[in-house]
């Protein structure tokens, strides 16, 4: 599928697809993108969604009335968190829906989003969880909610938090599950196949636990703080930003990264700020702080360059599910569509 | 895009507004909201409800105080100021500065540490000043009884000395001798239900490596006649009232200056330097230097938090200026001999 990915061994200069990206001029600040179907769904900093059907044309979509903060989809609806207070749902065809209000008009912090269509967010030191069959529930935090994260099996919500991670079972009665570990967690993601669950810190580290057995699992060496994370197909290793080269923990044995060294591929003179597995080939697409966009392949490091470096950090990265689509967007706005 | 350029190198500054409970912090606020300068200010407070002022960009913080993960228990920051920055920076543009208020009983010091430790912080925010309001009428007494007030005082770039029309002259006079044993370098403004001119508190470049001693007249003439060598000072100017200001020499938070008409040795100082906030950190609260190094045409400064520190060359030195390094900590408890012999074995003879 992906014959463009074949970098000659003795190339001097990497190989290049940046003819052939699409770009696409968003006009505003966007901090993430997701695909609904076929369309990329840019995520602005403030009021608004932009989707991008395969033309590229732009049809802006009123989401919020101030800043988003947080975004989670599943492939066919976009959940948005915004600082006005408001839970927002949207649909590849634009459709707004209003998913929850802040009584106290609070900051939506994080959203998750289940496969089975429940729905997890948090303001402040509250997780909320919404599914289909039962009614809303809450759990507050010790701490102020850094993360949230659907365990893949059973209704099960992992909330980061300070000095650790709480496993919230909202249909069971039994007292939560707390994973500890000093310091202040800001992120958290599940393996695919439900046996780890990594945060990533507020110091420039990722905590891992295995869930069977609790065990702990430290990643550290980061210059920067990691902001994104991504499995890669199958779950076998998870790629990370945080460093001038993207990071990739192994997680295929049962010990996952446990007493082994990671992967360090595409090393430039800038700092990994976005990362992205593509859905069914070892394949990782990495945006850098100086705007550079690489397609890795991750058994032997080979790159693509798909952006050169230009402008503003790159924000946003994201494959469709088919793995045919990639979309990126740098901090300013300025982004683009490359089929593969 | 010269424009995103633009914004991207753009700090915003953020004025943290401390004091005691009642000195008038929210009367304070409430002025700067409503006073008619043009500028917005989005405001992150402890609790809602107390400003007057109709403003979407007034956000509640938990003040939840994270320790750092390298072992030092002063390294604290402010957990939620990290997540609350992080969100209005989406909002970038919408507003020109930022006030962080405290509650009465916080600790300045996580708030200010958490721009010299958190990366994203600092590439978007500068810490501008911390602001302390405090009572002229009940500071005295909470200097005796309060900590909190008391670290308040010592970490204030601006002190706002609040319903000074509430006492005597006398009173008002001793109550500046007690902030000044404290804090000489702070600029002080007597003021009636906070009527302080704005300039005098926001924008005041006081972590400003580049701002140090230009805005700080009492720090450049901080030589031994101030500070903690200055308790006969303060003594000769407090007729009658001695009781108390004696009571008072013997508290634990001073200030001690340290300056050097030679040069210093640079690959003595800076080891010096970093051990000294490494091990007697906790009890520093704030540092500030401008330093002359030998075969060194350029000031250097510096200033720290605890155990935070940074530094630069600030500019070449002016023909007519004397080269003449300058030291400032304030803090608790400070062991004095161990730091002026260890200062004196960095300057090159």
């Amino acid at each position: 599928m992906i014959k463009k990915f074949d970098p000659a061994d003795n190339s001097a200069s990497i190989a290049s697809v940046t003819e052939q990206v699409q770009p696409v001029k968003i006009g505003a600040a966007v901090s993430s993108v997701h695909f609904l179907g076929e369309r990329a769904a840019f995520v602005g900093a403030e009021e608004k969604v932009f989707l991008v059907n395969e033309a590229s044309e732009i049809s802006p979509v009123a989401v919020h009335g101030g800043g988003i903060l947080c975004a989670a989809a599943d492939g066919t609806r976009l959940v948005l968190g915004g600082d006005d207070g408001k839970l927002v749902g949207l649909d590849g065809n634009g459709e707004v829906k209003l998913v929850a209000t802040d009584p106290k008009r609070r900051w939506i912090d994080n959203v998750a989003l289940h496969a089975d269509g429940a729905v997890a967010w948090s303001a402040g030191k509250t997780a909320f969880i919404r599914s289909g069959k039962y009614e809303e529930k809450s759990f507050d935090a010790p701490s102020t909610v850094g993360g949230l994260a659907f365990a893949p099996k059973g209704l099960r919500l992992a909330i980061a938090h300070y000095n650790g991670v709480t496993l919230w079972f909202p249909n069971m009665a039994a007292k939560p599950e707390v994973l500890e570990w000093a310091g202040s967690h800001l992120g958290v993601t599940f393996s695919p196949d439900n046996k780890f669950l990594v945060t990533a810190m507020h110091e420039p580290a990722l905590h891992g636990w295995r869930l069977a057995d609790s065990r702990h699992m430290r990643m550290t060496g980061y210059p920067g703080r990691v902001r994104s994370m991504s499995w890669s197909a199958g779950g076998k290793a998870l790629a990370t930003s945080g460093a001038d080269t993207v990071i990739t923990w192994p997680f295929a044995s049962k010990d996952g990264p446990m007493g082994k060294q990671p992967a360090m591929l595409a090393p430039l003179q800038a700092r990994v700020s976005v990362v992205a597995c593509h859905p069914k080939q070892d394949i990782l697409a990495a945006g850098y702080s100086d705007g550079t966009i690489l397609m890795v392949r991750m058994a032997d490091g080979a790159e693509i360059l798909v952006r050169r470096n230009e402008s503003a950090p790159v924000a946003a990265l994201a494959w469709n599910g088919k793995g045919t689509l990639l979309a990126f967007a740098a901090e300013d706005g300025d982004a683009g569509l490359l089929e593969v | 895009m010269p424009e995103s350029e633009k914004i991207a190198v753009q700090k915003i500054p953020v004025t943290v507004l401390t004091g005691y409970l009642g000195a008038g912090k929210t009367t304070l606020l409430n002025r700067i909201l409503s006073e008619n300068h043009g500028k917005k200010y989005a405001v992150i407070v402890n609790e809602f409800g107390e400003i007057g002022i109709d403003n979407d960009l007034i956000i509640g913080a938990d003040e939840e105080v994270f320790e750092m993960n390298n072992g030092c228990v002063c390294c604290t920051v402010r957990g939620d100021l990290v997540r609350i920055l992080d969100g209005l920076m989406k909002r970038k543009g919408k507003f020109d500065a930022i006030i962080v208020e405290t509650t009465g009983l916080a600790d300045p010091a996580p708030v200010a540490q958490t721009f010299f430790v958190d990366e994203d912080v600092q590439k978007n925010a500068r810490l501008d000043a911390v602001v302390t309001v405090a009572d002229a009428k009940w500071l005295s007494d909470r200097l005796k009884d309060a900590p909190e007030a008391k670290n308040q005082i010592a970490f204030a770039d601006v002190i706002v000395l609040n319903k000074s029309d509430l006492v005597s002259s006398a009173e008002l006079a001793e109550v500046e001798a007690r902030i000044r044993a404290i804090n000489p370098y702070a600029k002080l403004h007597r003021t009636e239900r906070c009527q302080v001119a704005l300039s005098d508190v926001l924008e005041r470049g006081a972590f400003d490596l580049d701002r140090i001693l230009e805005l700080e007249p009492e720090f450049l003439d901080a030589g031994d006649g101030h500070g903690h060598h200055d308790h006969d000072h303060h003594h000769g100017h407090d007729h009658g009232q001695g009781h108390g200001l004696k009571h008072y020499h013997d508290e634990d938070m001073q200030s001690l200056s340290l300056r050097s008409d030679k040069p210093l040795d640079p690959t003595k100082f800076m080891p010096w330097l970093q051990n000294l906030v490494a091990t007697e950190g906790q009890k520093i609260l704030r540092s500030k230097g401008i330093l002359a190094f030998s075969d060194d045409n350029d000031r250097y400064v510096f200033q720290g938090v605890h155990m935070m520190l940074e530094g630069d060359h600030q500019r070449a030195w002016k023909e007519d200026e004397p080269r003449e390094s300058r030291l400032v900590f304030i803090g608790r408890e400070l062991p004095e001999q161990i730091i002026r012999d260890g200062f004196e074995r960095c300057i090159t003879t």
